[in-house]
C-alpha cells in the first residue's frame, strides 16, 4: 500500500508538470494565433502606407513617361490610398488595440500578472469626425507602444509562444515516420537483396537496410525527445513570452502619471462643479423657503402689533398664523440640513446613519457593519449619500422590499455592499443617479461596481480607499 | 414637580425655564452639557437642597462637549442607573433610530419631541406632565415615520382610515380622552376604535393607558 502511495506521490508532480506543459503549449498557440491576427492588420496598414508612398514616388520619380501620366498615376494611387485609409485606418488601429487588450487580459489570466492599460479616452461627443478619431488614435503614446508590440510579436514573439507546439508536432511526425519506416524496412531490404547483381553494388543494399533498421529507432527516439522537450519547456517559454508582452504592453511610468493627472483633473472638475451646484441649490432653497417664510412671519407679527390695541381677536389670529409660518420654516430648514449633512451621521457616524436611513427607507433592510473606527468625514458623507441613492433605486426599480447592506473596512478600503433580491437589470449608464454616485466616489479614488443580471439579484459594491480614525470612547 | 433642563443654547434654556415655571413646575437645575446633566439626573445637583433624581428631565439631544448625541446618551445612561427615570428628549430632528433606542427597554416615562413643539406651551407642558407620570410623548413626525416603515404590514393595512388616525394619536401617547377631544368624537367611540385596533393587531387589550401605548409602540417598532 505504502509503496504504491509513494509511487503515486512520485508520479503526481510529473503528471501535473505534463498537464501544465500541455496547457502552456495550448496557451502559447493561442498567443501565436493573436500574432497572426496582428500580422493581418499590420499588413493592411503597411499596404495603406505603401499606396501613399507610391503616390509620392510616382509624382517625383522619372519613369520615362509624360508629366500628365505622372500626375494621373499619382492621383490614382493617392485616391486609392485615401479611400482605403478612410475605410481601414481607424478600424485596423482599433483592431490592433483590441488585440493588445486581449493579450493583456490573457497574460493577466494565464500568467497571473495584471498588465495595466492607459489609453486616452475618446474626445467628447459620441461620434467625433474621422480625422479626430484618427488623431486621437495616432497621438496616443499607448497606440505607438501597441504598434511596437505588434511588430515585435509578429517578427519573433510568436515563435517563442509557438515553439513548444512546433517541437511537439515535429516530434510526433518524426516518431510516426520512424515507426512507419521501421515496419517497412524488412521488406525493402528483402527486395534489394533479391537482386544484388542487377545493381552491381552488393554492399549498398546491405548498407541501406542497415541504415534503415538503425535510423528508425533513432528517429523515434529523437521525435519522442522533442515531444518531451516541447512539453517541458512550454511553461518556461510561455513565461518568457508573457514577460516580453508585459514589458512592451504595460504603460510607461510617464504614461501612468499622465493618466493619473488626467483622472485627478477630471474628478477635481466634477467635484468642484457638483459642489458649486449644491451650494446654488441650497441658496435657492433658503431664498425661496425659510427666508421667505421668515419675512412673512415678520410681516404678520408687524400687522398683529398694529391691531393688538384695536382688534385683539384679529391680532390673535395673526399671531397663530405667524407661529404656523415659523414652524413651516423650521420644517424646511430641517429637510434642507438633512440633505446637506444628516444629523445621525454627525452624531454617530456611518454605521448608525445607514441604520437610520434603512429605517426610514420603507424597505426591510438588514444592516451589518464592521467598522472599528470612523472614516474621514468626507468619505462618510459620500458613502452615506451613495447608499441613500442605491436604496432609493431599490425601492423605485427593484420591485422588492428586502435589501441587505454590508459595511466593512478591509485592506485599506471602506467597502459597502448593497444587495437586493429584486428583478435586476439595473443599467449604470441609464440614470443620472448611479453616474452621480460614481462621480462622488471617484473623487476619493473609489469605485462603484454594479452587478445586476436580468432577474436579479442586484449587487452594488463600493470601495473607497481610506484610513479609519480610532473609535471615539464614550464617557457614558 | 421638580424638573431638570439640559439645553446648551442660552435663549432656549431660559425660555424653557420660564415656560415651565409659569405653568407651576419647579425647575431645580438648568444645565448646558452632558456631564452636568448626568450628575443632575443621578446624583441631584449641588444647588438642589432636596437632592435625589428629579421627577422629569427635559433634555436636548445635542449637547457640548461633543455636540453630537451627548444628551441622548446621558439620558439613556441615567435611565440604566435609575430605571424608568422620566426623560423628555427634545431635538431639531427626530430619528426613528433614536426613538427605538429610547423605547427599547419597553418602559414608559419617555418623550421624544421636535423642538418646534415648545411653540404651543400648553401642549408642551401637558407632554412634560405626561412623561413625568410615566406616560409617553412621541412626536407626530416619529409616529408618521414609524407608520410609514410599517406600510407593508398586513395587519395595519386592514385598519380603517379613522382607526389609523386613532392609532397614530395613541402612539403619540395620548389618552382616550385626549384623542376624543382631538378628533371631536366621544370617548366611547374612541374606546370602540381602540378595541378594534387591538383586535386587528392581535395585541393584548389593556385598560391602562400607558401599557396600551407601549404595546402599540412595540408593535410599530418591531
Amino acid at each position: 500500500m505504502s509503496e504504491a502511495a509513494t509511487a503515486m506521490a512520485g508520479r503526481r508532480p510529473v503528471r501535473a508538470g505534463v498537464r501544465g506543459g500541455i496547457t502552456a503549449t495550448g496557451q502559447g498557440l493561442a498567443f501565436a494565433g493573436l500574432a497572426a491576427a496582428q500580422l493581418g492588420l499590420l499588413l493592411l496598414l503597411l499596404f495603406l502606407l505603401s499606396l501613399l508612398g507610391l503616390a509620392v514616388v510616382a509624382l517625383l520619380g522619372n519613369h520615362g513617361i509624360s508629366v500628365r501620366q505622372h500626375a494621373v498615376l499619382a492621383l490614382v494611387l493617392l485616391a486609392a490610398g485615401l479611400v482605403v485609409g478612410r475605410l481601414a485606418a481607424v478600424p485596423s488601429l482599433l483592431g490592433l488595440r483590441n488585440l493588445a487588450r486581449l493579450t493583456r487580459r490573457l497574460v493577466g489570466d494565464w500568467a497571473g500578472v495584471s498588465v495595466a492599460e492607459s489609453y486616452r479616452s475618446l474626445p467628447s461627443g459620441s461620434q467625433p469626425p474621422f480625422h479626430e478619431r484618427l488623431y486621437w488614435l495616432i497621438s496616443d503614446p499607448a497606440t505607438q507602444r501597441d504598434l511596437v508590440w505588434s511588430a515585435v510579436d509578429v517578427v519573433f514573439g510568436w515563435l517563442i509562444a509557438a515553439l513548444p507546439a512546433i517541437a511537439i508536432v515535429t516530434g510526433f511526425l518524426l516518431t510516426g515516420s520512424g515507426l512507419g519506416r521501421r515496419s517497412g524496412s524488412s521488406s525493402s531490404s528483402a527486395v534489394v537483396s533479391a537482386k544484388p547483381g542487377a545493381v552491381g553494388l552488393p554492399n549498398v543494399p546491405t548498407a541501406v537496410s542497415h541504415t534503415h533498421s538503425a535510423g528508425a529507432p533513432l528517429e523515434v527516439l529523437f521525435g519522442l525527445t522533442l515531444v518531451c522537450l516541447g512539453v517541458a519547456v512550454a511553461p518556461w517559454l510561455l513565461r518568457g513570452y508573457t514577460g516580453l508582452a508585459r514589458t512592451l504592453l504595460a504603460p510607461t511610468g510617464q504614461a501612468e502619471l499622465a493618466q493619473r493627472v488626467h483622472h485627478l483633473t477630471q474628478t477635481r472638475i466634477e467635484t468642484i462643479d457638483s459642489g458649486a451646484a449644491e451650494i446654488r441649490r441650497i441658496e435657492r432653497d433658503l431664498h425661496d423657503g425659510a427666508q421667505a417664510r421668515l419675512v412673512a412671519v415678520g410681516m404678520t407679527l408687524g400687522a398683529a402689533e398694529d391691531l393688538i390695541g384695536t382688534r385683539p381677536d384679529a391680532a390673535r389670529a395673526l399671531l397663530t398664523e405667524a407661529r404656523a409660518s415659523s414652524a413651516l420654516a423650521l420644517a424646511e430648514l430641517r429637510a434642507l440640513v438633512r440633505g446637506i449633512h444628516p444629523p445621525v451621521l454627525a452624531d454617530r457616524g456611518l454605521a448608525d446613519a445607514i441604520r437610520a436611513l434603512a429605517l426610514d427607507s420603507g424597505l426591510r433592510v438588514e444592516v451589518a457593519a464592521d467598522l472599528p473606527g470612523r472614516p474621514p468625514p468626507p468619505v462618510e458623507s459620500a458613502a452615506y449619500f451613495a447608499v441613500c441613492e442605491l436604496l432609493a433605486n431599490v425601492s423605485k426599480h427593484a420591485g422588492t422590499r428586502q435589501a441587505w447592506i454590508d459595511l466593512r473596512h478591509e485592506r485599506g478600503m471602506l467597502r459597502v455592499d448593497v444587495v437586493d433580491d429584486g428583478s435586476g437589470g439595473a443599467d449604470p449608464t441609464g440614470g443620472t443617479g448611479l453616474r452621480g454616485i460614481e462621480r462622488r466616489v471617484a473623487a476619493f479614488d473609489g469605485i462603484l461596481a454594479l452587478n445586476s443580471p436580468a432577474g436579479g439579484p442586484t449587487v452594488a459594491t463600493m470601495e473607497i480607499p481610506c484610513a479609519l480614525s480610532s473609535p471615539k470612547t464614550s464617557s457614558y | 414637580m421638580r424638573v431638570v433642563i439640559a439645553e446648551d443654547l442660552f435663549l432656549l434654556r431660559d425660555g424653557l425655564t420660564r415656560m415651565l415655571a409659569a405653568h407651576g413646575l419647579d425647575v431645580t437645575a438648568a444645565v448646558d452639557n452632558g456631564e452636568d446633566l448626568l450628575k443632575a439626573l443621578t446624583g441631584g445637583s449641588p444647588g438642589d437642597p432636596a437632592g435625589g433624581p428629579p421627577d422629569v428631565a427635559v433634555v436636548d439631544v445635542r449637547l457640548p462637549p461633543t455636540f453630537t448625541d451627548e444628551g441622548l446618551r446621558a439620558a439613556l445612561a441615567a435611565r440604566r442607573e435609575i430605571p424608568g427615570l422620566p426623560v423628555l428628549v427634545l431635538s431639531q430632528y427626530v430619528e426613528q433610530l433614536y426613538a427605538r433606542e429610547l423605547l427599547a427597554e419597553g418602559r414608559g416615562g419617555i418623550g421624544y419631541l421636535l423642538k418646534d413643539r415648545v411653540f404651543d406651551s400648553r401642549q408642551f407642558v401637558d407632554a412634560v406632565r405626561r412623561v413625568a407620570a410615566g406616560g409617553t410623548a412621541m412626536d407626530p413626525e416619529v409616529i408618521a415615520r414609524l407608520l410609514a416603515s410599517n406600510s407593508g404590514d398586513d395587519a395595519i393595512s386592514t385598519l380603517s382610515p379613522r382607526e389609523r388616525e386613532v392609532l397614530a394619536l395613541m402612539a403619540e401617547g395620548r389618552s382616550n380622552a385626549a384623542i376624543a377631544q382631538r378628533l371631536t368624537v366621544t370617548e366611547r367611540a374612541v374606546a370602540k376604535h381602540t378595541a378594534s385596533i387591538f383586535l386587528k393587531l392581535r395585541l393584548q387589550p389593556s385598560d391602562d393607558d400607558n401599557r396600551r401605548v407601549l404595546a402599540v409602540l412595540a408593535y410599530l417598532g418591531r
